[in-house]
């Protein structure tokens, strides 16, 4: 298995919006390096040929009548947000400006 | 006997008798959490006004209507990643330590309607996330056999609140073993349920196909009280399964003559330690003398469980973790001046190592290029695990190994080792994998701190591991308890100021 490079560790930082110092890239490296030789072990399995398991019950499209069910008030759903404006999350910059 | 010294079930009955009333089981629990929270902080969130409120007004409620439910008024304490409305659920995260639910989980709506009472929100690892409690913002839960040691995890403030009498009964999840391991460690009883069997609606998602509640409990017959409240199927949750559920104590039947017991002597791995290997064996043992048939066998594929585990929830828990960026709920950082760099430090702030760590992880498993190599990959030795468990039932009504390889480690040992701390879930984690049920009980001590034995069923068979470790309870007779049983116990200034000084996280 490849291993991971400090410049892969900050591209998957990148993909999960996080963001390390320096130091913690160099030990993250070397940690998820430890786990995926032990975990990567599973690469050397031949089982081309099994079917994958996402989940274990035999269930598919679970559906229930389409009826009208009261949700959550808008004060509710605002309740536990930082910062609020005019009934509507307000959060920072999202557009590039010129 | 104190009353906080004892089981949900006796308890119970003399408040049915009107021999105790609630605000008086209430006290009791109270008093033993100011004691010896500054000591092992169980809780993260201690509801001292309210259950006090809640006691008196369900002692009114018996004179008038008589009859409480089976958990009416017993001292609970509740993981704090299971939404309670209005009440904080942090997750033992600093990015969720404002949050207040605007619903109840339904676990909680179902104990609701047995009027049960909730003393706190229980001490965790960080979303779950750990063997040990220690990835916790609010500070390690330390083992109330020895609190030079942790609990387990993640529900190790369940477990320890548990077995020192700051609750009566618990409510835990598990992922990988967060159930069992922690039970195993603090001496108390643990339970999986069948994944599907109950609602994880409200349950703070880690890894959704693998995460189940259940109850950690002083014995088996309060186990299977608790899962007779909480089991059946909820239309919030999909996953959840329409059956009958049975009435779980009618399991409670001490007899295994002619049950057939399997040993996965993948189970006995080579870092099992000896007395923890001896315990088991004796367990054994002891249920063959009891007229069970028991043999060694073998289900190749489980030795891959850590491997495929540790992709598979990291995966999960990269995704479901998205969600906490700063915008609905939880923590937000201070100072950004875009939407982007509001999210990295929103969530560089709010998450703890172990979870950046897993975040990290399961990102990787999941990205282009090294998706099929490596979740693919697990999906696949999922199957054969699946599999392996399904040929072992055709010929064993239960399989039994030890919950843990370990007895409680040293606070501090593997922190800095997350591979280390990871295989202390080796024997947990096969059976999430399988989403199939299981139970840990006492069955031992080694040097003082309690070794827990591992009975596995098949999937919605809950019943037959109950009567298996009903049996093996009644017989075993584990009836020690944690040196700070000692009513009188003191704390030493030292042991105050260590725990204040740990953790970030303010306890309430």
């Amino acid at each position: 298995m490849s291993r991971i490079s400090r410049e892969e560790v900050e591209h998957i930082a990148r993909l999960a919006e996080l963001e390390f110092s320096e130091e913690e890239k160099e030990k993250l490296a070397v940690q998820l390096n430890q786990i995926l030789e032990h975990a990567g072990r599973i690469s050397q399995l031949d089982i081309k040929d099994v079917p994958p398991t996402s989940h274990v019950l035999p269930l598919t499209n679970v559906f229930r009548e389409d009826e009208p069910r009261p949700s959550l008030s808008l004060e509710e759903v605002l309740a536990n947000a930082a910062e609020v404006l005019d009934n509507c999350f307000l959060v920072p910059q999202i557009l590039e400006e010129g | 006997m104190e009353l906080w010294d004892m089981k949900g079930h006796q308890l119970a009955e003399m408040i049915e008798k009107k021999e105790v009333s609630v605000s008086e089981v209430t006290r009791s629990v109270l008093d033993r959490i100011r004691s010896l929270e500054p000591l092992l902080n169980c809780y993260i969130t201690v509801l001292e006004e309210e259950s006090q409120t809640l006691a008196r007004q369900i002692d009114k409620y018996i004179a008038q209507e008589g009859h409480p439910a089976p958990l009416t008024g017993l001292p609970m304490a509740v993981k704090d990643l299971i939404c309670t409305r209005g009440v904080r659920t942090t997750c033992g995260s600093r990015i969720l330590d404002n949050y207040l639910p605007v619903y109840d989980a339904t676990v909680i709506q179902k104990l609701k309607d047995q009027r049960y009472l909730p003393v706190g929100k229980a001490n965790m690892d960080e979303f779950a996330m750990g063997s040990s409690t220690e990835n916790s913002y609010y500070g390690p839960t330390r083992n109330p056999w020895n609190t030079e040691r942790v609990p387990g995890g993640s529900s190790g403030g369940s477990a320890a609140a548990v077995a020192a009498g700051e609750a009566i009964v618990a409510l835990g999840s598990d992922t990988g073993g967060s159930i069992r391991q922690p039970a195993s460690l603090c001496g108390v009883v643990g339970l999986k349920p069948t994944y599907g069997l109950v609602s994880r609606y409200g349950l703070v998602a880690f890894a959704s196909s693998l995460d189940q509640i259940g109850p950690i409990t002083r014995d088996v017959q309060d186990a299977a009280i608790f899962l007779n409240a909480i089991a059946g199927h909820d239309v919030m949750d999909s996953t959840s399964v329409k059956r009958e559920i049975p009435d779980y104590t009618k399991a409670l039947v001490d007899d295994v003559r002619g049950l057939k017991i399997g040993v996965p002597q993948e189970l006995m791995v080579e870092g099992v330690e000896m007395k923890v290997r001896d315990s088991v064996n004796q367990a054994i043992e002891l249920l063959v003398s009891l007229g069970a048939f028991c043999e060694e066998t073998s289900l190749p594929y489980l030795e891959h469980s850590l491997s495929a585990y540790y992709i598979i929830a990291p995966a999960e828990a990269s995704a479901n973790l998205a969600r906490y960026d700063g915008v609905k709920y939880g923590h937000r950082a201070r100072g950004s001046r875009n939407i982007r760099e509001m999210y990295k430090k929103t969530r560089s702030e709010g998450f703890g190592a172990e979870v950046k760590r897993r975040i990290m992880l399961g990102t990787y498993a999941l990205s282009a290029g090294y998706y099929e190599a490596y979740y693919g990959q697990a999906q696949k030795v999922r199957t054969l695990i699946v599999n392996d468990f399904r040929q072992a039932f055709q010929k064993y009504d239960v399989l039994v190994s030890p919950t843990s390889p370990t007895v409680a480690f040293k606070i501090g040992e593997k922190v800095d080792n997350p591979l280390q701390m990871y295989l202390s879930d080796v024997c947990t984690i096969p059976v999430n994998l399988a989403g199939i049920p299981a139970i840990s009980v006492p069955c031992g001590t080694s040097d003082g701190l309690p070794i827990g034995l591992q009975i596995i069923g098949r999937a919605f068979d809950e019943e037959t591991i109950l009567r298996v470790a009903y049996t093996f309870e009644q017989y075993f007779g584990f009836n020690q308890s944690p040196p700070l049983t000692n009513p009188g116990v003191q704390l030493t200034e030292d042991q105050k100021s260590q725990v204040q000084m740990s953790g970030e996280g303010r306890r309430r």
